[in-house]
């Protein structure tokens, strides 16, 4: 038991110096990507002044609390480069060098998702906090103590969720060559219905109802509505029931895929 | 400019033949921008939901902001954004070494290595959009817009082009600068807004250093809005396409003079 967290735990710390290499990237990736978050403000600013007090239940301070939890999050729990490194260790035929190790691949690969989001995070963590600062007046923590753990608990199902859909769609390099237009498809999919463009309760009741039943919503739009709650009691319990439940059917299809794809590798290159 | 002109007519001519190559890859990438595009109209349609204009642009007019933004999108991405994407590559292998050797400008061998068809026929989704919203809007457009439309969409692909290419010249700088892509996209995320929403410094800067604002509003406000003189627009618009492509070349100037080229 020991050996094995040693052996991980040696992985989380390869994949934090390699995440440490490309510093530089980050920052600027996060000095960019403040802008799309400022037009976010400054269009709903601009809703506000035609519409009136609230949209939906939203104040204007609500919905810039909204946002800025949703940065947070998103930085927090989505993967940016797992699923092209995984389908490149397919494709190249790497893979061979890692499954002659004695290493479980989703293990080895889930420590390095958790390393690159942990540092990306702390990397990232000065300038969230600046705009936080920058957004104070609009800012509330949760005011139930118990509000902190449930967020926890479904910033780490998200975090599964968003894990193994990556994974998932890496598998699918086992039988095709370029998963890049897959991606791209989820990923369209992802930016509406998870909640990154608006928040979901702005849908039409009917769209709602039924993209609560997705997976979408608990990769973001959730563990941001139990921290800002607006959801609580049964609605919350319920929401972490379906959200457990797409988190190990997530992990389930991609063990699954994992053991069918396995099969088919062909070690290309080596 | 002869010469420029049959290289680039061989470049597209090569492309359209790898492309056939690929027919399903082809089909999945339209799918993915249509997707992309669908989920962009649905916002709209969730946000005059809530509002009936937003300053001072009614629903339809938004869709044909959104809607001019994907023809000059995809026409630059069409002819430009596989080529620049790949510049932190070339950089990185030291295979830039070969353009740099080309008996042409080097920035233009970087920049028009292949054209990607399936972007062009997702421009025309653009056009079909821009002209149901219009329908919608009940206008008519005189040859005169539809003129100054046609001067506005081309100096659009400049900027793209002059800020996505000035981007990528970080990486003569970072090695594996890949996040630049991201700036792109990221930048060009509030040219989708009216410009009207835009205050403050933040609109000074992205109008004048970084026009990503006049990109779009300028080509959908001659079409679609109640604009009392086009010509400044315009004007404002060659502008900074002016100035930002003289940026970016100059840019381009000094990154080749610190470029390494690596293992060669």
């Amino acid at each position: 038991m020991n050996a094995a967290l040693a052996k991980y735990a040696k992985v989380f710390a390869v994949g934090a110096q390699n995440t440490f290499v490309y510093r530089w990237n980050f920052v600027l990736r996060s000095v960019v990507g403040i802008v799309p978050l400022v037009g976010t403000i400054f269009l709903w600013r601009a809703i506000f002044d035609s519409g009136g007090g609230t949209l939906s239940g939203y104040t204007f301070s609500g919905l810039i609390m909204y946002f800025a939890m949703t940065v947070f999050v998103e930085n927090l729990v989505t993967p940016t480069e797992d699923e092209w490194q995984i389908a490149g260790e397919i494709r190249d035929g790497k893979m061979s060098f890692l499954l002659l190790k004695p290493l479980n691949y989703i293990a080895y690969r889930f420590t390095l998702y958790a390393s690159y989001r942990l540092l990306y995070t702390a990397v990232l963590l000065p300038g969230v906090a600046l705009i936080f600062f920058f957004l104070r007046d609009h800012i509330s923590l949760p005011v139930h103590a118990a509000t902190w753990l449930w967020f926890g608990v479904s910033t780490a199902l998200a975090a599964v969720i968003q894990f193994f859909i990556a994974y998932t769609i890496a598998m699918l390099a086992f039988w095709i060559l370029e998963i890049s237009t897959i991606v791209f498809i989820v990923f369209s999919i992802e930016y509406f219905l998870s909640g990154h463009a608006f928040p979901l309760d702005m849908l039409p009741p009917w769209l709602a109802g039924f993209v609560k039943w997705s997976p979408f919503p608990y990769e973001l739009y959730f563990p941001v509505q139990v921290f800002t709650e607006r959801i609580g009691g049964t609605a919350l319990a319920q929401g972490i029931a379906i959200q457990a439940c797409w988190a190990f059917a997530m992990w389930m299809l991609g063990v699954t895929l994992w053991r069918v794809g396995i099969r088919r590798y062909q070690a290309v290159g080596n | 400019m002869n010469r420029y002109l049959s290289i680039f007519a061989l470049t597209a001519r090569n492309s359209l033949i790898r492309e056939m190559n690929f027919k399903l890859n082809f089909l999945l990438w339209m799918v993915v921008e249509l997707l992309w595009f669908a989920g962009q109209l649905a916002f709209i349609e969730v946000l005059y939901g809530q509002v009936n204009e937003i300053a001072g642009w009614s629903k339809w007019q938004l869709v044909a902001l959104v809607g001019v933004h994907q023809i000059i999108a995809q026409l630059f991405q069409a002819f430009f954004y596989l080529n620049i994407a790949n510049l932190p590559e070339l950089v990185r292998t030291g295979r830039l070494d070969l353009m740099l050797t080309l008996p042409m400008d080097a920035q233009f061998a970087v920049s028009t290595r292949q054209v990607s068809f399936d972007c062009i026929v997702n421009s025309f989704v653009g056009v079909g959009i821009v002209v149901f919203a219009l329908a919608k809007l009940h206008i008519v457009p005189s040859i005169t817009q539809l003129a100054l439309f046609a001067c506005a969409v081309p100096l659009g692909i400049a900027v793209h082009y002059a800020v996505m290419f000035g981007l990528s010249c970080i990486s003569f700088w970072i090695i594996r600068a890949q996040s630049f892509i991201h700036g792109y996209f990221n930048l060009f995320h509030i040219g989708r807004y009216p410009e009207a929403v835009f205050r403050g410094v933040f609109r000074i800067i992205f109008t004048w250093l970084v026009p990503v604002i006049l990109v779009s509003n300028v080509p959908a406000k001659i079409l679609a809005h109640p604009f009392s003189s086009p010509w400044a627009g315009l004007a404002m618009l060659f502008t900074a396409t002016l100035a930002v492509l003289a940026a970016t070349r100059a840019l381009w100037l000094f990154a080749l003079r610190r470029y390494g080229s690596a293992s060669s």
